[in-house]
């Protein structure tokens, strides 16, 4: 009988009942697929697509250096790519930050009903289409779009510029699409940021500058980590920006793992391209989760 | 020219209400602090008190009139340039920094070298009571810890000011009056000026070389603590600091008399004066004359009688209805049996300690 239990392990009882369904799904449609994915990274691709249940390293291998001698030589095109998604993640990660840590300033000192409706704003693209919004950047940004034109009705250019089609459009893209990702948590902390401790700092005769880098800075910087790794994350593995704004020139991890899967019909190398995101991944939340459980306790006071 | 270390000329503030209508905060205010003198700003809430502190940190800008500090013009000078620290009442501690990193945060600003830093953080921790606690964080302390912390953080670069907002507010009674003690020996240690808010009359009178009494962004009065309480300078501050029984009236040949009736006298009594004036008697000047003592006296109806532990508080009435309050020492309890079973007072009063309170001095 229920009567029978201490409060204590009654609740327990009662949380691992809640959440047995949670539980259940995950076991089932996340660390399922993981397990399987992470199999099939270490089998050897079968010729007409599926796979052969030998170990098989090279797939890593083909990323990292050591190409199976039996096929092809070393070509560091996969290792090029995996670096220049990082680079466009980390640039996303940046200019969304820009973009956003001001705009938090400048929302949180507003009325409070003002301050409802930008966020409404900020959450309304999650209304309309992911494909749609990008395609208006198409016309924007392509040769005849609307930028061209404007440029070249005005005389400032003689021929239209390469907008579209660049790691500038895709970081352009993925800015557009991420913004709202990095506004949140950095607004949740500029939001709640004691602004006597700024005015502390000012008594005590550190300049804004000081200020802001002594005080604001680290204050709001759990924020900045959450949004950084909201955003990183996710762009890292982007394939629909790319696909769009990149054309067939600038490939993504998240493509080439795409076309592993969908066209080239590689499973373990599509699974191993995947788990190297799935690291990287890894290493990041694992350094968040240790500097926040270091430094959070001391900032959320 | 006074030797004064702030100087307030016309200092004014209007703020404006959502409602389109404007507060003033400050109404042409004049203010000398002097050196090394701790200086209390008293008044109701919503007086203008933490604007005044805050004109003179910088984080208020002034609509009109100057600030000099120690000489010096700082009306237009912004808080990080202007020799000024505050105690802030929520203490603001630095949530992500040391107790030693908070204290030293002036001295770093400052420039001053880390070694050079580390000694007089060690110095001021010890001198406000928390010797040793430099590597804490500040939520691993108590309240009165925080507080304490606040102050060294605020005297570490020896500032020629320090304002103080209301910063005992958040203590317990105890420790409020331990504190109390702490901050005047710290101020008459440390030779620097303090300016010291409270809602707090007992703390006001108890720790300040002088109080200033302020209401609707004006001075009502500045005197030292006592001359606050016994001569009261208009009818605001007689009812705001200490209980008072005020009378309303006209003068005429060494009485006051109300347009009720009621007659109090005083002493002296030029017999010049004359005109519309206040009498004012604190509870614990009148008395319960014994036989044939000849005072001059009002005979009242008592309506309460409360025990307060020192003394007895009477709560009565005139025969025209205006209310008396006495606080009647406990030493005269034989007298207490008598006036609750008669429900009536004889309450005597000595007329050289009545004040007048003159109608044309009056501020309000
Ligand atoms: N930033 C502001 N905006 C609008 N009105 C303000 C502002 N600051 C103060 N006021 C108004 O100015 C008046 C004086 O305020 P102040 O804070 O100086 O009072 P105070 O004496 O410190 O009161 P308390 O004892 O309650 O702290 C009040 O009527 C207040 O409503
Ligand atoms: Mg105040």
């Amino acid at each position: 009988m229920a009567s029978d239990l201490s409060p204590a392990s009654r609740r327990r009882m009662q949380l691992a009942l809640l959440l047995t369904p949670v539980s259940l799904f995950f076991a089932v449609f996340f660390l399922g697929p993981l397990a399987i994915m992470i199999a099939t990274s270490f089998l050897a691709p079968g010729l007409y697509g599926g796979v052969e249940w030998v170990f098989y390293p090279h797939n890593y291998g083909r990323i990292l250096g050591f190409a199976d001698p039996a096929f092809e030589d070393f070509d560091p095109v996969y290792i090029s790519i995996f670096l220049r998604s990082l680079k466009i993640a980390a640039f996303t990660v940046i200019a969304t930050l820009l973009v956003c840590y001001p705009a938090a300033f400048c929302i949180a000192r507003l009325s409070e009903r003002s301050k409802n409706f930008c966020l409404f704003l900020i959450t309304l693209p999650f209304f309309a289409s992911l494909i749609v919004r990008l395609f208006i950047w198409v016309l924007i940004l392509r040769q005849t779009g609307i930028v061209n034109e404007m440029l070249l009705a005005t005389g400032v250019i003689d021929r239209p510029l390469e907008l579209i089609y660049t790691d500038g459009a895709i970081v352009l893209g993925m800015v557009y699409i991420f913004i709202p990702f990095m506004f949140m948590p950095v607004y949740a902390s500029v939001e709640k940021l004691d602004w006597t401790l700024v005015r502390a700092s000012l008594d005590l005769g550190a300049g804004p500058i000081r200020t802001f880098l002594r005080i604001i800075l680290p204050l709001t910087s759990p924020g900045i980590a959450g949004g950084a790794i909201i955003v990183f994350i996710p762009a890292l593995g982007n394939f629909v920006v790319p696909a769009v704004l990149g054309g067939a020139k600038v490939m993504m991890l998240g493509n080439l793992i795409e076309q592993q899967f969908l066209s080239a019909r590689n499973w373990p190398f599509g699974s191993a391209l995947a788990m190297m995101v799935m690291s990287v991944m890894l290493v990041m939340l694992f350094v968040y989760v240790i500097a926040t459980g270091r430094r959070g306790a001391d900032v959320t006071n | 020219m006074r030797d004064s270390i702030v100087r307030l000329e016309g200092a004014a503030k209007t703020f404006p209400t959502p409602e389109g209508l404007s507060v003033t905060a400050l109404d042409a205010l004049d203010l000398d602090v002097d050196r090394n003198e701790f200086l209390t700003l008293l008044g109701p809430s919503g007086c203008g008190k933490t604007t005044l502190l805050q004109a003179i940190s910088g984080f208020v800008e002034l609509d009109a009139g100057r600030i000099l500090i120690d000489g010096v013009d700082m009306t237009a000078r912004p808080p990080y340039r202007r020799p000024v620290n505050t105690v802030f009442q929520s203490y603001a501690l630095f949530p992500h920094m040391t107790v030693g990193e908070n204290t030293g945060y002036a001295l770093e600003v400052a420039g001053v070298a880390r070694s050079e830093r580390m000694k007089q953080v060690a110095a001021v921790l010890d001198m406000v009571g928390l010797a040793g606690m430099e590597g804490r964080r500040p939520r691993q302390l108590s309240g009165g810890q925080q507080q304490r912390v606040a102050l060294a953080r605020a005297i570490v670069a020896r500032p020629k000011l320090l304002l103080l907002d209301e910063p005992l507010s958040a203590l317990d009674k105890n420790l409020r009056q331990a504190m109390q003690i702490e901050l005047k020996a710290l101020q008459s240690e440390l030779g620097i000026s303090f300016i010291f808010v409270t809602h707090d009359q007992q703390e006001a009178l108890t720790m300040s070389d002088r109080v200033a009494v302020l209401s609707g962004g004006r001075i009502q009065q500045l005197d030292t603590p006592r001359n606050i309480y016994d001569h009261p300078a208009n009818g605001f501050v007689a009812t705001f600091v200490g209980a008072s029984n005020l009378f309303e009236g006209q003068l005429d040949n060494g009485r006051l008399v109300t347009s009720e009736g009621v007659s109090v006298r005083y002493l002296p009594s030029p017999a010049s004066v004359s005109g519309a004036a206040q009498a004012l008697i604190r509870p614990e000047q009148f008395f319960i004359a014994e036989e044939g003592e000849a005072c001059p006296y009002l005979d009242v109806d008592v309506e309460q009688i409360v025990f307060v532990g020192s003394s007895f508080e009477l709560f009565g009435r005139t025969a025209v209805g205006h209310k008396v309050i006495a606080e009647i020492p406990a030493s005269r309890r034989r007298f207490i049996g008598e006036i609750e079973q008669a429900r009536r007072a004889r309450l005597s009063y000595d007329p050289a300690a009545v004040h007048l309170i003159r109608c044309d001095t009056d501020g309000i």
